[in-house]
């Protein structure tokens, strides 16, 4: 089979056949040998890892994997404990909190995100300034921040106690305290770290749009509002999807994020999925539990990603 | 030219509007700032201040007497465990783990990214699609299995080192973070090199072969020097992960020598008993970050650039 | 350059592994004391250590009451290349000698006599299968209250020998405009105090039946549910910002007199010693009212580990000296836990320190030391942490009764079995 199968350089093979040596041979086979490195580390490593812990998901592993398969009961214990609403199971609590989570944040992340960037793009006077303002909180992990947000979010001691001295006393904002509105804190937090980091994903999108494509759209006639909508964000799509890339992964894994500002919320009530596996694998030497959880994770995240990815990658007729 | 800054130039509407406008812009654009920078100025004020200011004081309040000792504690004097030699003695774990780990998986990204745009098979978007969704794996889930495979490493070092005198980076816990992050990183840094190489002129690839360039030549010759900007996006995007690691790093090297920052920073924040010195924290937590933030804005307008390069659509 | 600097580190690297694999003069030490109290406690060891010429590995990961530092242990136990030794809670070193990674230090054990001073119900966590796996090196217990003694001369107060005088004791306090409770609304924090309600509520015979045994009958029964209205009851008297708040900040509003008392094991006061406060003149302990006589445990413990023959020397060398009277004395008193074993003079100690060593004894001796089932020593973890989830629910209103509440000890510990 030929390596060589895209249309732009359908040339080289037809050339290069009728001195078909060994050498020309490896030369086809050159691009794959190239990219069967990462290829095989990613089947071992990830894919590999996945269906170890599928695998462990189904056995009777606790302090540590045992490999007998014992049958489903860790999923069966995670499907009852979906429907245990009053009062909440941890597992309820965790995905009904990604939900909330995972929503709010890449919706918002993506919204402020372009916001910003296409404020910054209207010629605005110390951009340079201004970018890495917006973009330094992606440097820090919150092993940093943690202490400052949870002082600033903390009744007592941050925003509430300021606006109290400076005279506004009938302020309140205690969410990080409410079982209610916890992960709404954790929302918070979570967009001002990854919003700039958006915002320079948009804004570099945005300078690399053909400004002879905007001409000739504003000749026609459109108005700033319309020529966003219709060409602007339709071009940046790209961007969107890496962008929903890096957020996704983001917060699959803000695991860090709700210990740090929280731990865990008022009577577990800020857990995520992450926080979950990780209680169980870990702490509770409930391993089997712990990684039926992971499994269900990655499988939400299969039905979610996939069909995107797909829409996204399919090969577009040139 | 950026296609928006000829928009702004438009005369639409009258010049009041377009003051109005721009006070609007300029405005909401310091609000969003005073927003980004709170935590980090909390940070800073506290790093400075006494901890009878800090247990007295408000936390958004100015240092009434700034003194410069939390700093000097933090990075000459601190304890991470029984050790205590300051933040400084971390700095070199974390380089070199972190440089090795940056280089070979943004090389690594850039090779599968020609491969995926430029030398297609059947088969490519699968490949792809694979590597990406690798990305969401749960770390902690691997965490275990990815130490047993390391604790084989270790084991085959032994070997080698009773064979040859010398183990080859088998079982050093550096070398295995580095692997660690090369397989878990990939999967971003080939995102970023394929869309990238996506919008890369498909031409000037084959007029290179016609000529009769070899895969790698037209790797080292064309593509390379024409990727920049989207090498700088990467290495800053990993640097930045990796960096701040802490799962992995624990796990893997948690031992005094070879601890890399995030851990030692770790030991100094979260301290289970005893007086939190807060301003010490601050500093420590600062000195830790500074390599993260002086390559965020140092490297800042490249990687825009090299963002808006890839982002080019052909 | 790049490659120059990555081909070095590499050969750097190479050569410390080399070296460092015939060491065996050293001992390896995975733990989570990095603050200044715990860790200067710990340097002791690490100097009587140097003084028979074995280097310390410090391997400290911090946090989490030690979750980070077990993730780390069971990753380096997955790798095969498990520490000499390492700090473990409750069932820990249980769960390694059940998979057969501990060592066997009965010898030393038999040559020093440890089954004589440490205390039996200490031995339920460091003997596995009749062998020695782990060496105790404290006994905390978490029956106390912590009193700023100016705030209760202030209020007219006595100690409460009941759990009514507590919560008159409370009202008094609340009326001279004092937190009265200093809580850290973590379910750990919650729990450890509801371990000493229930104990106050029900007495020893009722504790040990529930959450060291798990007797069905009495975690059903009205006593339990008695015990979730009193917890109930003390919640009222915590300020409205306790959610989330770290333990130490809790005993740090204590001793500054914003709050009269707080509920916690007697490692609050090494925060009450770094304050330079003393007993008796700064801050009082009392055993919580109707728990005198019982101690409710929890004990750090080194676990030793399966090493390689060469090893064992150096951990011989730390077990024995981890036991020894000397250290005990001295590392206890910078903790404020006691010696894990009962034949130690108790002169350096402080009041408090001294009533502790005499209740672990008397305890001991009269069969009332039982295991903290929130800190992990009165079941495994799995059910420890069940029982964690629903008293932090009941403090935090998800649970809204004490029906409901037994209704959902019982069926978490169930499912959790």
């Amino acid at each position: 089979m030929s390596t060589v199968a895209t249309s732009q350089i359908k040339l080289t093979p037809e050339h290069a056949r009728p001195r078909a040596s060994v050498r020309s041979r490896l030369q086809d086979a050159l691009p794959k040998i190239v990219l069967a490195p990462s290829f095989a580390i990613t089947i071992i490593f990830v894919y590999g890892f996945i269906l170890w812990t599928i695998y462990l998901s189904f056995t009777n592993s606790k302090t540590f994997p045992s490999y007998v398969i014992t049958g489903s009961r860790a999923y069966r214990r995670l499907w009852g404990w979906t429907f245990d609403t009053d009062p909440p199971s941890s597992w309820y609590t965790s995905i009904t909190n990604m939900g909330i989570f995972g929503f709010l944040y890449i919706f918002i992340c993506l919204a402020l995100g372009l916001f910003l960037a296409i404020l910054l793009d209207q010629k605005i006077r110390g951009e340079g300034v201004l970018r890495p303002i917006y973009l330094y909180p992606m440097a820090l992990s919150f092993i940093v921040t943690g202490v400052a947000w949870k002082w600033f979010l903390d009744p007592g001691l941050g925003l509430e106690q300021t606006l109290h001295q400076w005279g506004w006393t009938s302020f309140h904002f205690d969410w990080i305290k409410n079982k209610d509105f916890v992960i709404y804190t954790v929302v918070i937090a979570g967009v001002w770290q990854a919003s700039g980091f958006i915002m320079a994903m948009f804004l570099a999108g945005l300078r690399g749009i053909d400004g002879e494509i905007m001409k000739a759209a504003q000749i026609d006639g459109a108005t700033t509002f319309q020529l966003y909508r219709r060409i602007v964000i339709p071009l940046l799509r790209p961007i969107f999807l890496s962008a929903f890339i890096v957020l996704a992964h983001l917060a699959i894994k803000s695991y860090d994020l709700v210990v740090a500002l929280t731990s865990g919320g008022p009577g577990g009530s800020a857990w995520l999925p992450s926080n979950f596996m990780y209680e169980y694998t870990f702490k509770r030497n409930e391993m089997a539990v712990g990684s039926a959880s992971a499994v269900i994770m990655l499988m939400t995240i299969v039905a979610i990603i996939v069909p995107y990815l797909y829409s996204e990658l399919r090969e577009k007729p040139r | 030219m950026s296609a928006i800054t000829t928009l702004a130039r438009q005369p639409s509407g009258g010049v009041n509007a377009r003051i109005v406008n721009r006070i609007v812009i300029y405005g909401l654009l310091a609000l969003f700032a005073l927003f980004y920078l709170m935590p980090l100025f909390v940070m800073l004020v506290t790093s400075f201040k006494t901890m009878d200011e800090i247990q007295n004081g408000n936390m958004l309040a100015l240092p009434q007497a700034p003194t410069f000792e939390p700093w000097i504690k933090a990075w000459s004097e601190v304890c991470s465990g029984l050790t205590c030699v300051g933040m400084k003695g971390y700095f070199w774990n974390s380089i070199k783990m972190v440089v090795p780990a940056v280089i070979i998986s943004t090389l690594l990204g850039a090779l599968n990214g020609y491969v995926l745009t430029k030398w297609r098979f059947r088969g490519a978007t699968l490949v792809f699609g694979l590597m990406l969704f690798a990305c969401f794996i749960p770390f902690q889930s691997v965490l275990l299995p990815m130490a047993t495979v390391l604790g084989s490493f270790g084991r085959f070092g032994v070997k080698l080192q009773n064979a040859t005198g010398f183990t080859f980076g088998f079982g050093n816990p550096t070398v295995n973070l580095v692997f660690v992050h090369v397989v878990y990183g990939i999967g971003f840094t080939t995102l970023f090199f394929r869309n990238y190489y996506e919008t890369f002129p498909n031409e000037l690839v084959k007029a290179a072969q016609i000529d009769g360039a070899s895969f790698f030549q037209i790797f080292r010759r064309i593509m390379l020097p024409n990727s920049l900007p989207i090498i700088v996006v990467t290495v800053i995007y990993q640097f930045t992960n990796i960096w701040n690691d802490f799962l992995f790093a624990s796990a893997y090297a948690g031992s005094g020598d070879v601890m890399p920052m995030t851990v030692a920073l770790n030991n100094v924040v979260n301290t289970s008993t005893g007086v939190v010195e807060y301003n010490v924290n601050m500093a420590a937590a600062m000195i830790a970050a500074l390599p993260t933030l002086l390559v965020y804005v140092l490297a800042g307008r490249y990687f825009v650039r090299g963002l808006m390069a890839g982002a080019v659509k052909g | 350059m790049l490659r120059k600097l990555l081909i070095g580190t590499a050969l750097a690297s190479g050569f410390a592994f080399a070296a460092h694999a015939e060491d065996v003069k050293e001992v390896q030490m995975l733990h989570w004391w990095t603050s200044g109290g715990e860790a200067a406690a710990l340097n002791v060891l690490k100097q009587d250590l140097a003084k028979e010429g074995y280097a310390w590995k410090d391997v400290p990961v911090a946090g989490g009451g030690g979750d980070p530092a077990m993730v780390a242990l069971k990753a380096m136990v997955a790798a095969g290349n498990p520490p000499t030794a390492s700090q473990m809670l409750g069932y820990t070193a249980l769960d390694y000698a059940a998979a057969g990674k501990m060592g066997d230090i009965t010898a030393i054990a038999v040559k020093e006599g440890w089954d004589k001073v440490v205390p039996a119900a200490l031995q339920k966590f460091t003997v596995y299968d009749g062998k020695w796996v782990a060496v105790p090196v404290n006994v905390h217990s978490v029956n106390w209250l912590w009193i700023n003694k100016a705030v209760m001369d202030k209020i007219g107060g006595t100690e409460p020998k009941t759990f009514d005088d507590l919560i008159a004791l409370l009202d008094k306090a609340k009326a001279a405009g004092v937190i009265p409770l200093a809580l850290g609304g973590q379910n750990w924090q919650e729990a450890t105090m509801f371990d000493s309600v229930v104990l106050s509520t029900g007495g020893p015979e009722f504790y040990k039946k529930a959450f060291n045994d798990l007797d069905d009958a009495s975690l059903k029964s009205d006593t339990m549910k008695k015990s979730f209205d009193n917890l109930a009851k003390l919640v009222t008297y915590v300020d409205p910002n306790f959610s989330g708040r770290d333990w130490n900040l809790a005993t740090a509003m204590v001793i500054k007199g914003d709050a009269l008392v707080q509920v916690m094991g007697d490692w609050a006061k090494g925060e009450f010693h770094a304050a330079n406060k003393t007993p008796g003149t700064d801050f009082l302990c009392y055993r919580f009212p109707g728990t005198d006589g019982s101690v409710v445990y929890n004990s750090d413990v080194f676990g030793m580990f399966d090493v390689s023959d060469d090893r064992k020397a150096a951990q011989a060398a730390l077990a024995t000296a981890t036991l020894s009277k000397s250290f005990q004395a001295a590392f206890n008193v910078v903790k404020g836990s006691v010696p894990a074993r009962t034949d130690v003079p108790d002169t350096d100690f402080d009041a408090c320190g001294k009533k502790g060593i005499a209740d672990l004894k008397a305890a001991n001796e009269k069969g009332t030391l039982f295991g903290s089932l929130a800190q992990g020593y009165g079941a495994p973890p799995a059910i420890a942490n069940a029982y964690k989830d629903v008293v932090t629910k009941f403090v935090h209103g998800q649970i809204k009764t004490s029906d409901e509440a037994v209704t959902e000890l019982v069926k978490a510990i169930d499912d959790a079995k």
